[in-house]
């Protein structure tokens, strides 16, 4: 490819590659401190395979950077302050209580799912390949979010009303989720559209959470801003997930 | 009637004598006694407090560790501390299995870790207060839980013993990866070196002080050992463990906070210092320095979890009212 679309490609897996470690920290959070055992178990799994798929994306857009494939991650990781990320806003939120996290990630894995679909066809040989294979463990992902939430919607009294409290506390930031991606709009063939996935995204999610009665509100505040702009949480994400790297700079690990 | 149940304990004692000496016969064959099988009360009672001690460990030891993946320095250490703490969670299933097969339910043994009836082990209770100690508990911790757990894989009940199998193949891995990060580290910068021998200094006694007390003051080893339960003492492991470290950590130029620690040519042990027995029974006892946040720290997990549960509970409870 031309050097002006690889560049384009790498920010875009960048971008990708961002929303996934993110995630991944989010998840870990929960290791330890579960509500069952089998979701210590659950969590860190699922926390593992983003973080597999973040790297996964940072050392193909390495590739594409004539980077060296080995750091180039960790500098990425480790060495960008918060305005130099470009995962969206719904990720980094703090976990909150497990209806909150559950349904983060149910709303995140429906995306990842659509996403991927389209990545597997890529004119681009190793992101088809790297899509197909992520792409398994997300359906994974989904039907462990698909489970908990009649667990949750229909259990007792108080599990719907988190819920559904979660479900109207994440709801704004999801339009963020269907902005093109940095690089998007010159990788036609390359990438799907990321506007087109919205409308299957919409249909399964409300689908899904009808049958756990729950509802989108109907008045939200969309808090759709571009994916330059951090949370204030992100500051104290990296604080904590750069500290020994940052301290230690000259030091490998 | 009275006199009939007399008889019946007469008859009750005649039996379990035969059974006992029966049971004992087959440990000592060197068959495994499994979940149906007849035991005597002790050896149930010592095997769910083993079991479910060992499960409390694994669950518990996740505080630790957990708390340094989201501070792990590279992509590469992120992705194997978190799949090794993960691992103990499986560990901790795994042990809750197997003592649900002596007729203890998961949630009375977690009861009965929450409100203090239950041990784990002591180690736990110590902080873990900088990257290094990660490779720290990874080797040192972990290659002395394996020497115990070496021992148990051979022990005469079954679902302990192979649970035990399973989990010592994994914990192999975890120490591996721990020694391979000591190394690293004691060869690193200036400040990695530091922060190397200063998780060494903190966690080479606490990690002695995991084989238990001495053997003259560990009431229950002479009745496992009998049964099977365990096949060698805690002064013998702790002395195989230091025997195995000691030199190996020299090596790599750390200084072990010990100054009567020196090879015995006679015995061909390394001899060490007098062991703290003071502090060790002080942790036994709740007043380690990390005791209370552990602690609080289950509780805190268990309570915000409640609701979970609770609607866990419900929809499978509404499942089968629809089926």
């Amino acid at each position: 490819m031309e050097t002006r679309l690889n560049a384009g490609l790498a920010e875009y897996l960048i971008a990708l590659g961002d929303d996934e470690l993110i995630l991944s920290h989010r998840d870990s959070e929960w290791c330890g401190h579960a509500p069952i055992l089998e979701e210590d178990i659950a969590f860190a799994n699922l926390a593992v395979d983003e973080l597999g798929h973040a790297r996964l994306w940072y050392e193909l857009a390495a590739e594409l950077l004539d980077e060296d494939k080995e750091r180039f991650p960790d500098h990425l990781a480790y060495f960008r302050d918060a305005s130099e990320w470009r995962n969206v806003q719904l990720v980094s939120l703090p976990n909150g209580d497990w209806a909150f996290s559950v349904l983060r990630r149910y709303l995140f894995d429906v995306l990842e799912v659509e996403r991927l679909r389209g990545l597997k066809q890529s004119s681009y040989k190793p992101l088809a390949e790297a899509a197909a294979k992520i792409y398994n463990e997300e359906l994974y992902h989904v039907r462990h979010g698909r489970a908990w939430l009649p667990r949750l919607g229909l259990g007792t009294e108080e599990s719907h009303r988190r819920m559904q409290t979660a479900l109207n506390d994440l709801w704004p930031f999801t339009p963020q989720l269907f902005q093109a991606l940095p690089g998007e709009s010159e990788l036609s063939g390359v990438v799907p559209t990321t506007p087109g996935l919205e409308a299957e995204w919409r249909t399964k999610v409300v689908a899904d959470l009808a049958s756990a009665n729950l509802n989108p509100p109907e008045k939200s505040n969309p808090m759709n801003r571009p994916r330059t702009q951090q949370t204030e949480h992100m500051m104290d994400l990296l604080s904590e997930s750069q500290m020994v790297a940052r301290a230690n700079v000259e030091a490998r690990w | 009637m009275y006199g009939a149940s007399v008889d019946d304990v007469k008859h009750d004692e005649k039996e379990d004598a035969g059974k006992m000496a029966a049971f004992e016969a087959r440990i000592a064959r060197g068959e495994k006694i499994e979940p149906g099988d007849w035991m005597p009360a002790e050896y149930r009672k010592q095997l769910i407090r083993m079991i479910s001690q060992h499960a409390h460990s694994e669950i518990v030891g996740m505080l630790p560790e957990g708390a340094w993946i989201t501070r792990a320095p590279s992509l590469k250490r992120k992705l194997i501390l978190l799949a090794k703490v993960q691992d103990e969670a499986g560990h901790g299933q795994y042990l809750y299995h197997a003592a649900e097969t002596l007729g203890i339910s998961r949630e009375e043994m977690v009861e009965m870790l929450l409100t203090g009836a239950a041990k784990y082990s002591n180690i736990f209770n110590y902080p873990t207060l900088n990257w290094a100690d990660i490779g720290t508990i990874g080797w040192l911790v972990d290659g002395a839980a394996i020497m115990n757990q070496t021992m148990l894989a051979r022990c005469s009940y079954g679902p302990y013993s192979r649970a035990m199998v399973r989990i010592c193949m994994e914990e192999n891995f975890h120490k591996k990866q721990g020694q391979e990060q000591v190394i690293l580290l004691s060869q690193g910068t200036p400040s990695q070196q530091k922060m190397m021998q200063d998780a060494i200094t903190r966690w080479w006694w606490p990690t002695l002080m995991m084989f238990g007390p001495h053997d003259t003051d560990s009431p229950n080893s002479p009745l496992l050992v009998r049964w099977g339960i365990k096949t060698r003492s805690n002064d013998e492991l702790r002395q195989d463990f230091v025997n195995q470290m000691a030199p190996d950590l020299m090596a790599l130029g750390l200084e072990l906070p010990d100054p009567d620690l020196r090879l015995n040519e006679e015995t061909g042990n390394w001899d060490f210092g007098a062991i703290n027995w003071d502090e060790f029974w002080r942790v036994v006892k709740g007043d380690g320095p990390m005791n209370a946040q552990r602690m609080a720290a289950r509780r805190k997990a268990h309570d915000d979890g409640l609701w979970v549960r609770e609607a866990l509970a419900a929809y499978a409870e509404r499942q089968a009212r629809l089926n």
